[in-house]
């Protein structure tokens, strides 16, 4: 009884472990160089943009100037806006990226867009977005174990490539543990420039997983838990830098360049679900708000309107994806056992060529076992897992939203201020008291300066919102397609692998008679 | 030859292998099946309905048949449990692969057994099966019913003579060989059984996610909501694609080695019933001997009587036995080849049939 053919299929192009669950992943394990970034091997050409344009001399000379003064992209917006009245700088702030999917790294070329830019027209808009593209690709690998016992952790290798002269070098790559993508996060959304960004957010934290983690990294649940978590680090990381305004703030340079970084802490707030709590703490203070905003265009509150349903719906798909993974690991589990006792099956069998064809039986299904558990990688990593982000993602979404109404708010309050400040001034008119009324001169300037710069603040964040939400939207659709390109490519490989099995039992099956 | 019967009795009058359950209906719990057959002599057909009682009564002619020496070695063809509408959790376990896909394995399980009776060459001559084809009055609804050969309702005594030491080698092989076939059999046959229902859910969980894909579908003149409807509507086709793949892939394994699976399980019990049926024989013939060994005199004739009529009857059954065990491999490994060939083959172009399909899905996505 000869068992020529090999139990094991053919190695995935990736794949170096076998039976390893979900680790099985055309995912940026390997630890060669070019592989990490372009490491969907089945369509090198698929995402891979036209390199259109020049490299960025001109207009990143403008923003390295801007950069080395250590100061905050949002000036140069400053700069900018009061001479147009458009937040669209040249070039930088409405790079449009390619999608920022786990596979899919294009290398893009770093094309201005023209600097004058008379109206802030949703239309206008859109088409500054089809044509900007980024030259930044990041990889998250090899996590590693670092320590022993409960102090344990894991540490990432972070490599980036990149031709954007604000980096010191072309490709580098540092070490990073998980509460340092976590103190990114916080010091990103902190700050008041970033306001009306949909800012990424990172995976969350697991007590649960992490302790697996730190008794040992062998057994497949942790196998498992790591490479979900290195695999949502690395699309946090690729949604940062494909964002046109982060990738220029120093805290994300520093974060992908510096050697050594200092632990971040307060990351408590960050656990498990405090991404979400926070984001609707903010929308029940909005909620509260007393004076209502008067909505002097609706595009506002529709878009809000869509994305609330649109979170819905991704819940909706988001439940049918994991019943359907679990389905796909239930049936690894069943045809594994079935695999058994075809072979106990072909090991009782008197008749030779039967207890053959048994054996071989036995030997297919142990492959198809494996087919199993890649599909439902698949299924987990391209749907279940994206979906995941996209739902915190429209959660942030929201988030920005509400940043505007509070930006609203404040700039009200700060009219009432001034009304009540003006009020004094006149009373003390009226009382003549000419001591306090230069006081009151004086804050009542003070008062109108804040109002112009909270009115200003609210503009600003209100276009920020709408270019957000155009980009992500676009990115979306984009992300999406790659996603859907890469699972068809998964699926239809192991589609024919099947056919490959299929076709080596035919013959023993023939033989037996 | 083994029959001693003095005349012939009547043929089929109809082709055995022409017997099709065509047709079940639901008569309130229970179901009836419509069973068609060619005749013999020029064309026609018989059109007769049956239910489970029926095939019951036929079954237990079968076993009663007299006439016929030997008659405990044959290796009788197995009639599946009874199925009807409603059933309980345990029964759906039990039946497998038949209570499947709207009973249509089981009316191929009540075919094959109607063939199988048709085709033994000791069995189709019993005018019960006649009657069962070809008479418009149903048989069996009125009469009582005898397990005579029954393994379930012998006593529990009788259980000891399973392991009863076998004066024939060949024999006692063949116990040992079918007793770890039949268990080995029946596990991969309910394992197999466990694989098939998880892929049905796997189709049933795709076709969800098609329905939810679609409730993303938004009208309107936003281009970018026209894309991302589009990959939508996309996505969810080819999901659809998915479903009915796995709805195929989980039928091809029900009709071809599902049932395979089921009938060589369903047929190593009924060897395992002919064989102990044999062995209580044996045990009989032992004691009869001793007996008549250590009767007195005066007790003598009418023991020695018993133990020679022991004797020749088991010498038939032993003669039948072997007869009947060395067609059942035969036709066994034939049927199990089959089973599988058909199995790899039909698997084999539902598989190429979805790569297809994946790769028109992939040209049109890198298209858009």
């Amino acid at each position: 009884m000869a068992s020529g053919t090999s139990r094991n299929p053919p190695p995935f192009p990736k794949n170096d472990e076998t039976g390893e669950g979900l680790s099985n992943l055309p995912d940026g394990d390997s630890d060669e160089g070019e592989d990490i970034f372009v490491n969907n091997s089945m369509s090198p050409g698929v995402c891979q943009p036209v390199r259109g344009g020049e490299l960025p001399a001109g207009d990143a000379g403008s923003h390295t100037s801007a950069q080395s003064n250590g100061v905050h992209s949002d000036e140069d917006n400053d700069l900018f806006s009061d001479a147009q009245l458009s937040t669209d700088k040249s070039g930088s702030s409405s790079q449009k990226e390619l999608s920022s999917s786990s596979s899919s790294r294009p290398i893009s070329s770093f094309s201005p867009s023209p600097a004058a830019m008379p109206t802030t027209s949703l239309e206008e808009l859109e088409e500054e977005e089809d044509k900007d593209t980024f030259d930044v690709d990041v990889a998250v690998t090899n996590p590693e174990k670092v320590g022993d016992g409960m102090n344990a952790y894991v540490a990432y290798r972070v490599s980036t490539r990149t031709s954007l002269p604000m980096f010191k070098n072309r490709t580098f790559s540092v070490r990073r543990r998980f509460s340092d993508f976590l103190g990114l996060y916080e010091k990103l959304s902190v700050k008041q420039s970033l306001h009306g960004c949909i800012i990424p957010l990172p995976p969350e934290k697991s007590v649960v997983g992490m302790t697996k983690v730190k008794v040992g990294m062998d057994d497949p649940s942790s196998v498992e838990f790591v490479e979900r978590r290195r695999a949502a680090l690395e699309r946090y990381l690729q949604r940062v830098v494909a964002h046109p305004l982060l990738i220029q703030d120093p805290d994300v340079r520093e974060f992908l360049e510096k050697e050594d970084l200092p632990r971040a802490s307060n990351t408590q707030a960050l656990s498990g679900a405090g991404f979400l709590k926070m984001i609707n703490k903010a929308s029940e203070a909005v909620n509260k708000m007393t004076i209502k905003m008067n909505e002097s265009d609706t595009w506002f509150e529709d878009k809000l309107q869509e994305v609330e349903n649109e979170e819905q719906q991704l819940r909706k798909l988001h439940a049918v994806v994991d019943s359907l993974v679990n389905h796909r690991k239930e049936l690894c589990g069943n045809t594994a056992v079935f695999a058994k006792s075809m072979a106990m099956l072909g090991n009782s069998e008197d008749n030779t060529a039967l207890s053959r064809a048994l054996s071989q039986l036995a030997e297919v299904e142990d492959k198809m076992e494996q087919l199993h558990q890649e599909q439902a990688s698949s299924d987990f990593f391209i749907f279940a897992e994206v979906l995941a982000d996209y739902i915190r993602l429209l959660g942030a979404v929201r988030g920005c939203f509400d940043q505007r109404m509070r930006a609203w708010q404040r700039w009200q309050e700060a009219q009432s201020s001034l009304q009540k400040k003006r009020e004094v001034e006149a009373k003390l008119l009226w009382a003549n008291k000419p001591d306090k009324l230069q006081q009151a001169k004086e804050e009542i300037t003070e008062w109108e300066a804040k109002v112009t710069q909270y009115e200003r603040d609210f503009d600003r964040i209100g276009m920020t919102v709408r270019k957000e939400v155009l980009r992500f939207e676009k990115e979306k659709t984009k992300d999406l397609k790659t996603q859907i390109i890469k699972y068809l490519e998964s699926m239809l490989q192991s589609q024919q692998r099947l056919i490959k099995f299929w076709e080596a039992f035919l013959p023993e099956a023939k033989a037996i008679a | 030859m083994m029959e001693e019967v003095k005349q012939e009795p009547p043929c089929l009058s109809v082709h055995g292998h022409s017997v099709k359950v065509a047709e079940v209906l639901q008569d309130g719990d229970g179901l009836t099946f419509l069973i068609v057959s060619q005749k013999l002599s020029g064309t026609g057909e018989y059109h007769v309905d049956r239910t489970y009682e029926d095939f019951e009564w036929l079954q237990q002619n079968l076993f009663t048949q007299e006439d016929v020496p030997g008659i405990q070695g044959v290796i009788f063809p197995p009639l599946p449990a009874k199925a009807q509408m409603n059933a309980t959790a345990k029964i759906i376990r039990q039946l497998g692969f038949l209570a499947l896909e709207e009973f249509k394995p089981y009316c191929t399980a009540l075919e094959t057994f109607l063939h199988q009776v048709a085709a033994h060459n000791l069995l189709r001559k019993n005018k019960a099966l006649e009657i069962f084809l070809t008479s418009s009055e149903p048989p069996g609804r009125q009469r009582a019913r005898k397990n005579i050969f029954n393994r379930l309702s012998q006593a529990v005594e009788e259980m000891r003579k399973e392991g009863h030491k076998d004066v024939d080698e060949f024999f006692q092989t063949k116990r040992d060989i079918n007793l770890a076939l039949t268990g080995c059999t029946k596990s991969a046959a309910d394992k197999f059984l466990d694989v098939v229902l998880t892929e049905q859910k796997i189709a049933v969980a795709c076709g969800h996610f098609a329905a939810a894909l679609h409730l993303c579908v938004e009208s309107g003149d936003d281009p970018d909501k026209a894309a991302f409807s589009k990959i939508c509507v996309k996505l969810s086709a080819i999901f659809e694609s998915m479903k009915k793949n796995m709805t195929n892939v989980a039928e091809n394994d029900v009709s071809t080695l599902g049932l395979g699976l089921d009938l060589e399980s369903r047929y190593q019990e009924a060897e395992k019933e002919m064989l102990f049926r044999r062995t209580c024989k044996l045990v009989e013939l032992e004691t009869a001997r001793k007996n008549a060994e250590k009767a007195k005199p005066v007790k003598k004739p009418p023991l020695e009587e018993v133990k020679k009529a022991a004797e020749t009857e088991f010498s038939h059954i032993c003669e039948v036995a072997k007869q009947e065990i060395e067609h059942f491999e035969a036709a066994r490994v034939k049927m199990v080849q089959q089973a599988l060939l058909k199995w790899c083959e039909k698997q084999l172009h539902t598989a190429r049939e979805l790569a297809d399909q994946y790769n028109q899905h992939l040209k049109a996505f890198r298209a858009m």
